[in-house]
């Protein structure tokens, strides 16, 4: 791969964490998965709030409580913007995809009843199943799953046969956490269209790697963790159609989503406060709206085809070592490489990797049923790469696979 | 298996061998290393009834009385925790109750162990410290 037409040293400069050196080594983060480094421009933008502009929003009538409003409303604006929804008020904040995604579980779940399906794909993380599974439990919904091909991509000839006239909603996410498995979301969505069924997508892992439109993917709804796209932890995004809020009962009941309360009777307010009860993550949003303006901002074209070249110089690379299997080889993947090697616990290669200041994770990455299917019952390892990760890094991930290799041996 | 030594004065060789190496990465082999020394645990007890809960990866553990003396069985699927369990063993095994019990945990800090090992990992090694000690609690 040719010189990157970017300035990686310059991206790289604006995360403080990545300048630092890990067991006596120079750390390189393969964890961006499970959460992302933070740029200067966030940390900055929630350290600014704290120091001049604390105060609780929506409720008082001083300058403050204003300045905090108009920042955390703007937030709001800024997701829109980023998800190209096509009103701010289908913005809803929440604390994250599980929290969105239970949010769902929970109000549209009123909705249901037992013998009602609700179809998920073996894809998914726990946050994706067990929702519906409590669903399950307390209602009596039917759980029904998509399933995977080997290479780790969604069989979508077995979906329609999936589909009956007691789906009430498809749940799937966008990207694949532990295979890093692209979904053709905009597809499902329409056949989930002519069948009548809603669709929500779990975003956790799409935004991440390039610009979402909920739009263009026609979708029900569609969920935001903050931590994983550059923003601060405890903030994340449901996004719903319109009409889906307004139908829906809240979620959680307290403050800042009534309208009026008496002891007899709560008049709700119209959505989005409608869904979110309480003091909410005000800074967390702030530092959100800070996170996407600048990935906005990004040459998305050219960090694409740096993913890509990352992801495939890290493949051939760690191919080419004897005993290693990669699991998940999707065609159209984010630069995620889960893999195993043969005889070595995945767990004493990320200890080993650790020891060499790399930074992965291993284990079930909350998707226990896919690595099961993968034959990968003890887990992977997997390197999640960002757009700050370099080819020297992809280098020195597979001296230390290597090396580990040797260890174990 | 350490015959002759004190817990003391084993885990002050365990210490000293840790002292000898610079990087954690030389450190993981030696763990690595002691748990192939690690004496063969019998397959007909690698079942659930053996197994050691609370920790990642899987681990089997067996312990049986002789002479007033403990002797001490384990194994792991993973490398490095089966090295931890050898190091724990040269620190444990082969010892009376009363020895069991004045040895404290807190050795894993003077080695660095509990710094440096996930805190999953580390929370299993102490599960395991703490379940030769109830045992010899329960058996002195």
């Amino acid at each position: 791969m040719s010189a990157t037409p970017f300035d990686l040293d310059a991206i790289r400069r604006q995360f403080p964490a990545l300048d630092q050196t890990v067991n006596g080594k120079p750390l390189v983060y393969l964890d961006n998965a499970a959460t992302t480094q933070k740029p200067e421009c966030v940390i900055e933008a929630v350290r600014t709030f704290y120091r001049h502009d604390n105060a609780n929003i929506h409720r008082g009538v001083h300058t403050l409580s204003a300045r905090a409003t108009d920042q955390y409303e703007a937030a709001r604006e800024r997701v829109r913007l980023s998800l190209n929804a096509s009103a701010t008020e289908e913005i809803v904040f929440v604390r994250g995809t599980t929290e969105a995604i239970n949010l769902v579980a929970s109000s549209f779940g009123q909705t249901l009843k037992a013998g009602d399906e609700i179809l998920i794909s073996a894809l998914e993380h726990h946050a994706n199943i067990v929702p519906w599974h409590l669903l399950r439990i307390r209602i009596g919904v039917v759980l029904k799953v998509i399933p995977v091909t080997i290479e780790g991509e969604l069989d979508l000839g077995a979906l329609p046969a999936l589909i009956t006239d007691r789906t009430r909603l498809i749940a799937v996410n966008h990207v694949s956490n532990a295979l890093g498995t692209i979904n053709p979301v905009a597809q499902i969505a329409a056949i989930a269209k002519q069948h009548g069924v809603p669709i929500l997508i779990d975003g956790a892992q799409g935004l991440p790697h390039g610009p979402v439109d909920v739009q263009a993917i026609d979708c029900d709804f569609y969920t935001l963790s903050g931590h994983k796209v550059f923003a601060p932890s405890g903030v994340g995004v449901l996004y719903a159609r319109r009409p889906w809020l307004d139908d829906l009962p809240p979620y959680q009941g307290g403050g800042d989503m009534i309208e009026t309360v008496s002891f007899e009777a709560v008049r709700y307010a119209p959505p989005p406060a409608k869904f979110e009860a309480g003091t909410p993550n005000i800074e967390g949003a702030i530092g959100l709206k800070a996170a996407l303006d600048w990935h906005a901002a990004l040459d998305w074209q050219a960090l694409k085809a740096h993913e890509a070249a990352l992801l495939e110089r890290a493949t051939e690379s760690l191919q080419g070592i004897n005993g290693v299997r990669i699991i998940g080889t999707a065609k159209h993947k984010v630069p995620v490489l889960s893999f195993i090697i043969e005889g070595s616990h995945p767990h004493d290669i990320g200890t080993l990797l650790d020891a060499q200041g790399i930074a992965v994770r291993t284990g079930q990455h909350c998707a226990m049923p896919v690595l099961q299917f993968l034959g990968a019952p003890q887990g992977t390892v997997r390197a999640s790469f960002a757009f700050y990760n370099t080819l020297d890094e992809v280098d020195a991930l597979v001296r230390a696979v290597h090396r580990a290799r040797q260890m174990l041996s | 298996m350490s015959d002759t030594q004190s817990p003391t004065a084993a885990i002050q060789t365990l210490a000293d061998e840790f002292a000898f190496f610079d990087d954690w990465t030389d450190r993981y082999q030696y763990i690595i290393d002691m748990g192939k020394q690690l004496p063969e645990f019998p397959s007909d007890k690698l079942d659930d009834a053996h197994k050691f809960h609370g920790c990642q990866s899987q681990v089997w553990f067996d312990y049986a009385w002789r002479d007033g003396r403990i002797h001490l069985q384990g194994t792991s699927d993973a490398a490095i925790v089966k090295g931890l369990i050898a190091l724990l063993f040269r620190v444990y095994d082969q010892r009376t109750p009363q020895e069991i019990l004045d040895t404290s945990p807190d050795f894993l800090d003077q080695l660095g162990l509990k710094s440096h090992l996930s805190a999953n990992r580390a929370t299993g090694l102490m599960g395991m410290i703490q379940k030769i000690r109830s045992i010899a609690m329960e058996d002195k």
